[in-house]
């Protein structure tokens, strides 16, 4: 789906959604990996809200397709978080959402439950957040 | 990341990068390259004037391919590996 994208970059606010199943450890639940062991072709299609200042070792990942050493060691490489606030400070953006998402990136191949609810949710959530644009960072 | 799944996708503004899975900006740690990665993604969203808009960036991952692949696997297979490696039947 196209839309136009009619603000000015420095005027914009800007969300970002990682598929690197990121989440909160302290205060969020894992993404499923345990319904998905036992059901290879199924996957997890919740979604967590991350802050968008974040410290990356409150950060876990659970994705059981990457060798996660490097996102947990570095989650900006998945979820510019800090970048994307550096980067409103000097302006090239207006602002940054108070939060951004994460998702899993293996989905079951009928996208049904991710179609139904968790796309809508998201839909939902960067609205909220007055979102001008979305940066997808596949994993 | 794997531009051509993202066109299939039918994203509509495409930034390709050739790094490994769950590299989306870049190497731990490298600030200058996740910047340049990020900078140009945003300027893709807003300057981009169709859809399908792919621009890709020139930058070459610093770890040979044959390593990068070895290094962005998961230390065990993931379910759905392991199934079709038992089965012996390609997804789908």
């Amino acid at each position: 789906m196209w839309a136009p994208f009619e603000k000015r970059l420095r005027e914009s606010r800007i969300a970002l959604l990682t598929s690197a199943g990121l989440y909160l450890k302290k205060t969020q639940p894992t993404f499923d990996v345990e319904r998905e062991r036992a059901n290879p072709e199924w996957g997890d299609p919740t979604w967590r809200a991350i802050p968008a200042g974040v410290k990356p070792a409150d950060l876990a990942a659970a994705h059981l397709h990457i060798n996660d050493e490097d996102v947990l060691a570095d989650p900006e490489i998945a979820l510019p978080a800090r970048l994307l606030e550096q980067l409103a400070a000097e302006r090239m953006v207006g602002s940054t959402t108070p939060e951004h998402l994460s998702v899993m990136g293996y989905q079951e191949r009928s996208l049904e439950g991710w179609r139904e609810k968790t796309v809508p949710e998201l839909v939902a959530r960067l609205k909220d957040q007055a979102a001008d644009g979305l940066i997808l960072a596949p994993a | 990341m794997m531009p051509s799944v993202a066109e299939e996708r039918r994203a509509p503004r495409v930034v390709g990068v050739e790094f490994p899975f769950g590299h989306a900006f870049g190497m731990p740690g490298d600030r200058s390259m996740q910047r340049q990665v990020l900078e140009l993604a945003l300027r893709v969203l807003a300057g981009a004037k169709a859809f399908g808009t792919r621009v890709d960036l020139d930058l070459e991952w610093p770890v040979p391919l044959r390593e990068a692949y070895r290094l962005w696997q998961p230390k065990e297979a993931s379910p759905i590996v392991k199934l079709l490696l038992e089965s012996g039947r390609p997804r789908g």
